[in-house]
């Protein structure tokens, strides 16, 4: 019976090597066994070829019935296998462009009623600017990319400082020194690869601005000067394009979406000039609390989602004022001024 | 008159907006809204307060 088996697996082992399709060798060995089979049932009991090839048809018979048996149990699996697969997730389903490494990853946006594929998708083709990858920009670029915001710029001047580790949590230590818009590139793209970052290594100018924005389809302003902020929003305010600001000191902090061409004011409208220095102190003078950025930069991204997808309601005409240190949130209405220089010749508000 | 001045109650002599901020001692460049409704500067001297009203008196804030 050895000496038949040890042919089997030459036999197989040959045709493995020559490239014949399982299929051709399992037939070749189903033959083999019929011949096996046909000698011990044919030839007396006692001929020298019925000895050599086993001298019994039971041993035969019960290899067989193991070979079928196996061959029922592969089957078996393999429907099993099939049917699995076809209730999971299909690669290129209705949503066209998401790959199904996308789709898994969003499947808590997807099931949300007010975003679900159709929200995803107007993630995925909105492109948004971000002034500022300090203390707001960390959190507000870290859920912009990570909720699948297809293109996100990035424009800031500095550079990683270990004093801003306290709060910046975009930046880790080892960026010390490093230019903070390559830093918060670097963090947005190893926790989203689907998603375009852009950074921009410069101040935003008066003669960068206009050229800039038209790139974008609205803007986060989390900048850290008065003189960025009148600036984004004269630009934002002629180009029609939703403001969407924050702004914090030591234990407070704001957030609001100027968007006069939608609704509601413009920021020149409720802050008309800005204070003297003495009185709104920048962080580095007046301190700011660690999680307080985090806070209003994740409001922020929220309300991007929100001008994105058009789910709920956005925080036009509205300025939301996050007191930290008492835990209280208060917001009131706002309006549009009719003598605002920069939005007060726009006909809806 | 019993007002609530940035979630404070206070009690207080004005009747005017443009007074209470006086009265308070706030002065510059600030943003003012009444009972959770944006008051510009121009016309606070006109906006008059009744009792209970809640003012909020919010500066901008230059930090990011």
């Amino acid at each position: 019976m050895g000496l038949v088996l040890a042919v089997a697996a030459a036999l197989w082992g040959a045709g493995w090597a020559l490239g014949v399709p399982p299929k051709s060798r399992l037939t070749v060995l189903a033959g083999l066994f019929l011949l096996v089979l046909a000698l011990q049932l044919v030839l007396p009991a006692g001929h020298p070829l019925r000895t050599a090839t086993g001298g019994s048809p039971a041993p035969w018979l019960l290899l067989a019935g193991f070979a079928v048996l196996a061959l029922l149990y592969g089957r078996w699996v393999a429907g099993l296998r099939a049917r699995a697969d076809a209730s999971g997730p299909k690669p290129d389903a209705p949503t066209g462009s998401f790959s199904e490494v996308e789709l898994d990853r969003y499947a808590r946006h997807i099931v949300l009623r007010e975003l679900g594929g159709p929200g995803q998708k107007r993630l995925k083709q909105a492109r948004v600017l971000v002034i500022g990858a300090g203390g707001l920009g960390a959190p507000a670029l870290q859920y912009l990319a990570a909720a699948g915001v297809g293109t996100i710029g990035v424009i800031d001047d500095d550079v990683v400082e270990n004093a801003n580790l306290q709060r910046q949590v975009i930046h880790d230590d080892a960026d010390i020194g490093m230019p903070k818009v390559f830093s918060a590139q670097r963090a947005m793209e190893a926790q989203n690869p689907h998603v375009a970052v852009r950074p921009y290594h410069r101040r935003l100018t008066p003669e960068i601005a206009a050229d800039l924005f038209a790139d974008y389809d609205f803007v986060l302003d989390g900048s850290d000067n008065f003189a960025t902020r009148y600036l984004a929003n004269r630009v934002a305010v002629a180009q029609g394009k939703p403001l969407i600001s924050g702004a914090l000191t030591q234990w407070e902090g704001q957030v609001s979406v100027f968007d006069p061409a939608h609704s509601g004011p413009c920021y020149q409208c409720i802050f008309p000039e800005a204070p003297d220095e003495a009185l709104a102190p920048a962080c580095s003078v007046a301190g700011v609390a660690g999680p307080l950025p985090g806070v209003v930069g994740a409001m922020m991204a929220m309300e991007a989602v929100k001008v994105i997808t058009g789910a709920g309601t956005a925080l036009r005409g509205a300025l939301l004022i996050y007191d930290g240190l008492y835990g209280e949130t208060r917001r009131i209405g706002l309006k549009r001024r009719a003598d605002c220089p920069v939005c007060g010749n726009n006909d809806k508000g | 008159m019993k007002i609530v001045l940035n979630g404070e109650p206070q009690e207080v002599e004005a009747r005017s907006l443009a007074a209470l901020l006086e009265e308070a001692g706030i002065s510059g460049r600030v943003a003012t809204a009444v009972n959770e409704a944006f008051v510009p500067s121009a016309l606070r001297s006109r906006h008059m307060l009744a009792e209970g009203d809640r003012i909020e008196v919010v500066a901008p804030m230059q930090g990011g």
